[in-house]
């Protein structure tokens, strides 16, 4: 319970702090952060007994438990020490916090990602599955990204933070993958399980893999060599950022992962050759580049990056003792580098800059800061009776121990105190160059002088740590070391002892050495450093972050345009080839697999007038695609002649609904197309026919292709056609139609009834299709030819003008009267004949869909009969109302089912007795037909009236024109 | 009755998937419904051919002989979602061709 509460605590903190986003309180958010990390150390340190001396806590809730994944919290000693480390540094962090962001900032963002981090990171601490492990390391990158770009105006935040998502982010991926490997290895992502089970993952053949992919993990997130480059970059984050994320938790998570998995994964050649070299790398150059640093906080970046490498390192000798000293320079380095970033803020916050160039002789200014600056540093160089002396002192010991028979174990030793004697340097020009020296001139804040209190403070804090664990280590932190340690190793744990004095020998010696030759080079190299520029020589111009930025640049821009530019076409016929030919080629390829053949073409059986029919029909389809080019008028009327044909199958094959539907909609389809011909470009006068070479070539190649396709539908068609019919579901509808739909037109029944929820779904699609073409008229720009009117009609108008006795229209209105006439008469005989579609629909062809267009077709024909301006002064049609009353009742139909306690849609039927009429049949599913209908009727009418109206509309592109016109 | 069905759908979507290649955007849309009408004779074909032997249930009507309705009801819907889109189609096709002043499916001529 305690570790659900500790995990979720900073979450529910982080989503109170956004909440106080809106607030004018600064202290606000910072006392509510405070109380939080504060709750968790509390929490933390209570459960202490009971991780005491190898005890553990553990808390499962089923997550998947039938892929092995759950929530599993535990939390054993090393994970409470890193949980203390998180919530304890967390606390002092929202402390000088408070103190050092400014009036401007958003402060409660920056907590509630602080905060948010902070549960992340407990996350992986207490994790008990390595899965969930994977997760939190994932938000730990999250929120560090976040976090490093907070100053999100600032572009060198930005990059970043960019480039630290993108490092971790890819370090992450590997080490999910890393993990599944090893789950998969184990056969459990209990991390209990996996840690039991080192022998059987060392011997496993895919031990390699698993490795490689968790190191990259652990080393991109603990900045690494050759990794490392993004840490340096992230420190365009604000201090505390810094100080908490960069220094003491985040950049642990990795080596925390390291000996997390220790148990499990190290002692082999392998684990000491990769972790080895990538440590001592990083040991060796994270010194040396830290050395040359002119900003404090990139000095401060580098120094992590090579105290990490030497935890790395220390892990990578596979021996308990390194063990040891690896968990407790964790927390050493945690203490005195977090204080030193603090302190650097501060001195950030005061002067105004952190350039080491401009800094010099602050000590006169901020005494305090400075001597507490000193220990810290002197802690971080090594200097006898601080903490990081014991930790260093134990990592030179375990540098001359031979482990691995190899030539680097043997340059060890030299390396380490080469790397000291780099710590030495890079402590002492901190503090050399800031405090003392002249008094510094150009500042850009020049009054620098201590901060309040509580923002010094948690520096303070931090020194007196290092010094009580640098001079009493066995009282102070020696017994927590120990159930940490005794969780990681277990029966394998070492005896140890925690002392400032061991007597001379070999490891005192070389820390002598470190000591001296530090300083002697720090002689050497003052005056140089001084004035040399950012960035150490030889590699400053060898920076990983350059080959990063140019991989980036090319996968992401170079790649990307390269690809677009050969596979991507802004055309669209090459597109639609493609579509045609990988159509054909999925019809025929799973065919010819199958080992497809050709029914046996039969002639017998051919009735001659419906062959005929067809002969027709494929002309008419067969002309059209000829035609459809420069007589478009002449390729409509082609097409509703394969229309009708089609409609005449339907007829022929017994399927009456199909050939009411196809007739009225055939009819809408043309009325649609012909309307947009107005519209179109008018034919050129001279055309050019002259065809390349090129062009004829795509359009043999077009040819050939439609012709394929032709060719494999007939084959398709005619073999299924041939086949016997499987007796599918259509016995189940023919038999339950009547019983259970109480209609007798099975088709009717089907789509208002059996799949009722489909029809529904269509009918919505309708709707938003004519909202769509209603939405896109209204903003209708014809193109400028086509915007005066009809030839037609000008001669007509022509013709008027030239009688005295005729008045302007006359002729239009005129133009074919008889069949106007009689158009007009139709209307009250064609809405008779569309409701009689739809009452008989649930028994005969007919219903709701063919109704519908039936009754728009009625519409349509005053509207050709009278022309638009006609219609629309007597007729006021509001197709949207139509459109509104179909999708009201037809859900709501459905709905009545619920009132009766059917599910949805369920539809109840009976015969009614209407006078005149006789017995109707009057199923609940008529009223949803009903609503059908009258989408259909809404739908269709607002698509076809809205292009209609255009013709009468004056269109805005000629207004424009008008007054240009004038002028000239 | 199969063997000349199966010809005509073979013609109608020869012709369609033709036009649909072709650079104007009127040759498109004439290519569109020409396949539609090819590809909805074919999902009513799968059902089975059969004459007089509509799905009504009249009195005393074996139910065994009437052809499957279910290939009706999915085509029934597909034709009028097919004048629906031709509708869309033809409205998008306009406007862009009062954009662009071009009816070509690019918006602009293709370089000779």
């Amino acid at each position: 319970m305690v570790l659900v509460l500790l995990v979720c605590l900073p979450f529910l903190g982080s989503l109170a702090a956004i909440m106080l986003l809106r607030t004018d309180s600064r202290v606000l958010a910072a006392r509510m952060a405070g109380a939080v990390t504060f709750l968790c150390l509390v929490l933390t340190a209570a459960v202490y007994p009971a991780v005491r001396s190898g005890g553990k806590l553990r808390l499962d809730i089923e997550w998947l438990p039938q892929f092995g994944l759950n929530f599993t919290l535990r939390m054993d000693g090393f994970a409470w020490l890193f949980a203390m480390l998180i919530a304890g540094i967390g606390c002092l962090v929202v402390l000088y916090a408070r103190y050092y962001m400014s009036e401007e900032d958003p402060v409660p963002r920056f907590f509630s990602f602080l905060l948010a981090f902070m549960g992340s990171m407990l996350g992986i601490v207490l994790s008990g599955n390595i899965i969930l492990l994977s997760v939190f390391w994932e938000l730990t990158s999250i929120f560090s990204f976040l976090l490093i770009s907070y100053w999100h105006n600032n572009a060198t935040a930005r990059d970043g933070a960019r480039m630290a998502l993108t490092i971790t982010g890819i370090g992450g991926f590997c080490l999910l993958a890393g993990l599944l490997v090893l789950g998969h290895i184990v056969g459990s992502y209990d991390l209990d399980v996996v840690l039991g089970a080192g022998d059987q993952i060392k011997a496993h053949p895919l031990y390699l893999t698993a490795l490689v992919l968790i190191l990259i993990g652990a080393l991109t997130k603990s900045a690494q060599v050759p990794f490392h480059f993004w840490l340096p970059n992230a420190m365009a984050a604000p201090t505390p950022v810094s100080a908490y994320l960069h220094s003491a938790t985040m950049v642990k998570a990795g080596v925390f992962l390291l000996v997390r998995f220790w148990p499990a994964l190290s002692g082999t050649y392998e684990w000491f050759m990769l972790v080895g070299i990538a440590g001592t790398c990083t040991l060796l150059l994270g010194a040396y580049f830290a050395m040359f640093q002119q900003d404090l906080k990139g000095l401060l970046a580098y120094s992590t990056i090579s105290h990490l490498g030497l935890i790395t390192t220390l892990l990578s000798l596979g021996s308990p003792l390194a063990a040891v000293a690896a968990i407790f320079h964790m927390m050493n380095h945690a203490t005195f580098k977090a204080s030193l970033f603090m302190a650097a803020g501060i001195i950030d916050h005061e002067t105004g800059t952190r350039d080491m160039r401009r800094l010099s002789g602050l000590y006169r200014y901020l005494p305090i800061t400075g001597t507490l600056a000193m220990v810290a540093s002197a802690a971080m160089a090594g200097v006898p009776l601080l903490n990081g002396f014991i930790s260093k002192e134990m990592f030179f010991a375990e540098a001359v121990e031979t482990h691995a028979d190899s030539m680097l174990d043997r340059m060890l030793p030299y390396i380490a105190t080469l790397a000291g004697a780099f710590s030495v340097v890079y402590s002492l020009r901190f503090i050399h160059t800031v405090f003392f020296g002249p008094a510094p001139l150009d500042l850009p804040k020049p009054k620098p002088h201590e901060p309040p209190h509580w923002m010094r403070f948690p520096v303070e804090f931090l020194v007196l740590a290092c010094l009580v664990v640098g001079i009493i280590p066995g009282l102070s932190i020696g017994p927590f070391l120990h159930s940490a340690v005794l969780s990681v190793l277990g029966d394998r744990t070492p005896e140890y002892s925690l002392a400032i004095w061991h007597g001379i020998n070999t490891p005192l010696i070389m820390s002598m050495i470190a000591l001296a030759g530090g300083v002697l080079l720090y002689i050497l190299l003052k005056d140089y450093l001084a004035r040399c520029d950012d960035g150490p020589p030889l590699f400053r111009h060898l920076a990983g972050q350059r080959i990063f930025e140019r991989v980036l640049v090319t996968v992401s821009w170079k790649w990307a345009r390269w690809m677009e530019s050969r596979f991507g076409t802004r055309n669209l016929q090459p597109q639609l080839r493609l579509i045609a030919a990988a159509g054909l080629l999925a019809g025929v390829v799973p065919l010819y697999m199958a080992g497809f053949t050709p029914a046996p073409v039969a002639f017998s059986g051919v009735d001659p007038i419906f062959a005929a029919i067809w002969c027709i029909g494929a002309f008419c389809a067969l002309a059209a695609a000829y035609q459809a080019k420069y007589h478009r008028l002449a390729a409509l009327v082609l097409l509703g002649g394969a229309g009708i044909t089609t409609c005449i199958t339907f007829v022929w094959l017994s399927a009456p609904d199909l050939a009411i539907t196809q007739l009225v909609v055939e009819i809408v389809t043309t009325v649609l197309l012909l309307l947009g011909l107005r519209w179109l470009p008018k034919r050129y006068e001279k055309v050019d026919n002259s065809v390349t070479l090129a062009a004829r070539g795509r359009r043999f190649r077009d040819f050939l292709l439609a012709v394929s396709c032709g060719f494999g539908m007939f084959l398709l068609s005619y073999a299924i056609m041939k086949q016997p019919v499987p007796d599918a579901i259509a016995s189940y509808f023919l038999e339950k139609a009547y019983t259970e739909g109480g209609g007798r037109n099975v088709v009717n029944v089907i789509l208002v009834d059996f799949r009722g929820f489909d029809t529904m779904g269509e009918i919505v699609v309708l709707a938003i299709v004519a909202l769509t073409v209603f939405a896109l008229l209204r903003r209708f720009r014809p193109a400028a030819d086509s915007i005066e009117k009809p030839e037609q009609q000008r001669i007509q108008a022509a013709y008027d003008d030239e009688r005295p006795e005729r008045s302007a229209g006359d002729t239009v209105r005129d133009y074919l009267l008889v069949p106007s006439v009689i158009m007009q008469w139709m209307f009250p005989v064609i809405v008779t004949f569309a409701i009689y579609l739809f009452m008989r629909g649930h028994d005969l062809p007919g219903g709701g869909f063919a109704g519908g267009v039936t009754m728009a077709i009625a519409f349509l024909l005053q509207y050709l009969a009278g022309g638009v301006r006609w219609a629309e002064d007597r007729l006021r049609i509001l197709p949207l109302r139509w459109m509104g009353f179909g999708l009201l009742v037809a859900p709501l139909t459905g709905m009545g089912a619920w009132l009766f306690g059917y599910p949805f849609l369920t539809s109840h039927s009976q015969y009614l007795d209407v006078p005149f009429i006789g017995k109707v049949p009057m199923a609940s599913a008529l009223m949803f037909d009903l609503g059908v209908f009258s989408l259909v009727v809404g739908a269709t009418v607002l698509i076809l009236i809205a292009l209609a109206h255009q013709s009468i509309r004056t269109h805005r592109v000629r207004n424009l024109d008008a007054p240009k016109a004038e002028e000239a | 009755m199969e063997l000349v069905l199966a010809i005509g759908i073979g013609i109608m979507t020869g012709s369609g998937v033709w036009l649909l290649l072709r650079p104007r955007t009127y040759q498109v849309i004439i290519g569109l419904s020409l396949l539609s009408y090819a590809v909805n004779l074919f999902i009513f074909a799968v059902g089975g051919v059969k004459s007089n032997a509509a799905p009504l249930l009249g009195e005393g009507v074996d139910t065994s002989t009437l052809t499957d309705p279910v290939p009706h009801a999915l085509v029934l819907t597909a034709i009028v979602i097919g004048f629906a889109t031709t509708a869309l189609f033809l409205v998008v096709l306009l406007a862009a061709r009062g954009l662009t002043g071009t009816d070509h499916v690019d918006g602009r001529e293709q370089p000779k």
